[in-house]
């Protein structure tokens, strides 16, 4: 090693600047990054900016050059990023409470503007934060409780990512998206009520169960002596006649001649049974 | 794998070494802040003084820088390396070692059956490769990220088993957990679109579970088919969201693990399920007593028409033969007494009737 060091050493030396002169010159821009090159507090040019007809591998990531000591090089991402918005209450239009914690995807698409007015994204998430919230609580505020739970939450979605995206693109972001993560009733008094008001809606509705049931039972014994009465009707009206010898033999049957019982039946001697006893019959 | 020596300027040590040791991995493993002067290698044996080679363990390592030192060593603490063939330097082997092993480990990569690898080109995106032995430019030309896309993840969504309640379309509060299942469409948008993709995932299926909870009433999100509903409905929302960020990310299927009551008030959903048991119980009674009524009015239908039939044939005689034969076992059953209409003489004054008279009476003045 001596050897080289000791007969080379103009050229290792030189050799030496130079990679130091190009590693200072030239830097890498990965696909998820945008480069903006700043030269004396001016962004001038920027590397791998957001084009969305461009595909990875086309879109001018990679190696590029700076002028040293000059220019300076702030990474912006090129990716969908986050902000979550802090869990907040919204007063609906019909004065009820609901919990509301909701996020907005973005997107820098002009990093020259982001760098000149924010910085970074960090910072840019700090300013959307509250401009989120506010504009958030302005819109769902002009909308029924029951709006805000079903289908035009999608329409008030819509105008709220519109509301921000105003407002981002003065930082050079571009909103895609606003959702609400969740929606919940604060605790406290209106989460009780709700739960007040599924307990009588449940209450209500099995005692519903219990009375529909006993209805239904009644009816079925109704009908079931209806066919009774009509299944008796029909037999015992080919001759009502007989049939009320029939079942007068039969109550007799039920009323005397019971084993537990008894009883003394007290006959007249002109008793229709007794008749041949007088050895009168006819 | 012993390639052109990295210094290309180098002039003399080369000629010597190659035929030697030129691929021994050995040489790598040694620190190289230690190619001093008179290298001499502490991992073998020194020259000859120990029998057959073997692994060096800690006490040995010891044992010989104790001797060194004892010996007088010019070396100080540092063990030094033996003398490489033709009496140059170790440094460039070592150099070459270290540069094959970087060759080697960064630019040839298997991949599994299941796995993809991004290749960038200083940080551009140049091509994906799929499973199989593959090779690249070395570390930091290029550099390669491998990453599983076909095996399936989950997110279960609440973790744990804490509540999560979500509000239904009918303003009730139903106690629900998910899990999501997904994998990677699209390496490529995977790795490069989206921040943070994974929690991504999360918070959309958080945002299309609430949606589409919010479409349906309480009781469609606890039964059955209700269920199966959202679960599609979420998959497709997650999925077009997903879509419109360019996650490359397929959505494979959503299923809901728990859907119930709120604890606060599940009590209340039980005694649903009670009353409904309960009418339930009275419609069976019912319909058993009704069976009963009908089948017995049936009976004595049929038992009639049989009568009735035997006394149309001969009416007046079976009248009679009637008549008597349900005296016969009323009577026979009763205590009978037989009055004379006007006066009040018993024809059959009947001892019977006087005696229970008296075990009557008896039986009151006992009491």
């Amino acid at each position: 090693m001596e050897s080289i060091w000791q007969n080379h050493k103009g050229v290792v030396i030189g050799l030496a600047i130079a990679i130091v002169a190009v590693l200072s010159s030239i830097f890498v821009t990965p696909e998820t990054k945008q480069a903006v090159i700043v030269r004396n507090g001016k962004p001038i040019d920027v590397v791998n900016k957001f084009r969305p007809d461009l595909d990875y591998g086309n879109t001018g990531a990679g190696v590029w050059y700076r002028v040293p000591l000059i220019d300076r090089v702030v990474f912006v991402s090129r990716q969908i990023l986050a902000v979550d918005m802090q869990r907040q209450e919204v007063l609906s239009r019909d004065q009820r409470r609901l919990e509301v914690d909701a996020y907005a995807r973005y997107r820098v698409i002009d990093p020259t503007r982001l760098v000149q007015t924010a910085g970074s994204t960090a910072r840019v998430e700090e300013q959307l934060r509250p401009i989120l919230n506010s504009v958030l609580r302005q819109r769902l505020g002009t909308r029924s409780f029951q709006a805000l739970l079903t289908a035009e939450r999608g329409a008030a979605m819509n105008e709220i990512k519109e509301g921000l995206d105003k407002e981002a693109r003065e930082y050079g972001v571009q909103v895609i998206d606003v959702r609400i993560k969740r929606a919940d009733l604060p605790a406290g008094r209106p989460l009780e009520t709700a739960y007040t008001r599924m307990e009588t809606a449940r209450k209500q509705e099995s005692d519903t169960i219990r009375a529909q049931g006993s209805k239904a039972a009644q009816i079925i014994r109704a009908e079931a002596e209806a066919e009774a009465a009509q299944t008796y009707a029909a037999a015992f009206n080919k001759d009502p006649n007989f049939y009320d010898f029939y079942r007068a033999m039969q109550s007799y049957d039920t009323v005397f001649s019971n084993d537990s019982d008894n009883s003394s039946i007290v006959l007249s001697p002109d008793n229709e049974y007794l008749r041949q006893f007088r050895g009168t019959g006819r | 794998m012993a390639g052109k020596s990295p210094w290309g300027s180098n002039p003399g040590p080369r000629g010597g070494n190659e035929g030697g040791e030129g691929d021994d991995p050995a040489p790598e493993e040694t620190p190289s802040a230690e190619g001093g002067n008179k290298p001499r290698n502490p991992w073998l044996p020194g020259d000859g003084e120990d029998g057959p080679r073997r692994a060096a363990n800690i006490e040995d390592l010891f044992k010989h820088r104790q001797a060194r030192r004892g010996g007088g060593g010019g070396g100080g603490n540092f063990p030094r390396m033996p003398q490489a063939p033709g009496g140059k330097s170790w440094a460039p082997l070592i150099a070459i070692g270290v540069i094959a092993g970087w060759f080697l480990i960064s630019s040839v990569h298997q991949i599994g059956p299941k796995e993809e690898g991004i290749v960038t080109t200083a940080g551009q995106y140049s091509r994906t490769m799929t499973s199989g032995l593959k090779f690249s430019l070395p570390w930091p030309i290029q550099s390669v990220e491998i990453e599983d896309v076909t095996s399936i993840r989950t997110d279960t969504i609440p973790e744990g088993e804490a509540e999560k309640l979500m509000l239904t379309g009918d303003q009730n509060l139903v106690d629900l957990s998910y899990i999501v299942r997904w994998n990677i469409k699209d390496l490529k948008l995977y790795t490069f679109q989206i921040g943070d993709p994974d929690n991504a995932v999360k918070e959309v299926a958080e945002a299309a579970m609430r949606a589409s909870i919010a479409e349906v009433t309480l009781d469609d999100a606890l039964s059955g088919s209700g269920r199966a509903q959202v679960e599609q409905s979420v998959r497709t929302r997650m999925q077009a969201l997903l879509d419109a960020y360019g996650a490359g990310i397929a959505v494979q299927g959503v299923e809901i693990k728990k859907a119930d009551p709120p604890e606060a008030v599940v009590n209340a959903f039980r005694e649903v399920l009670a009353a409904q048991q309960d009418a339930q119980s009275d419609i069976n009674r019912a319909r058993a007593w009704a069976e009963q009524v009908t089948a017995r009015a049936e009976g004595e239908a049929e038992a009639f028409d049989k009568v009735y039939a035997e006394y149309r044939l001969a009416p007046e005689v079976t009248k009679r033969r009637m008549y008597y034969e349900t005296m016969e076992r009323v009577l026979s059953k009763t205590d009978k007494t037989i009055i004379e209409a006007d006066g009040v003489v018993p024809y059959l004054p009947l001892p019977e009737v006087n005696r229970r008279a008296s075990s009557n009476s008896n039986r009151e003045e006992s009491e």
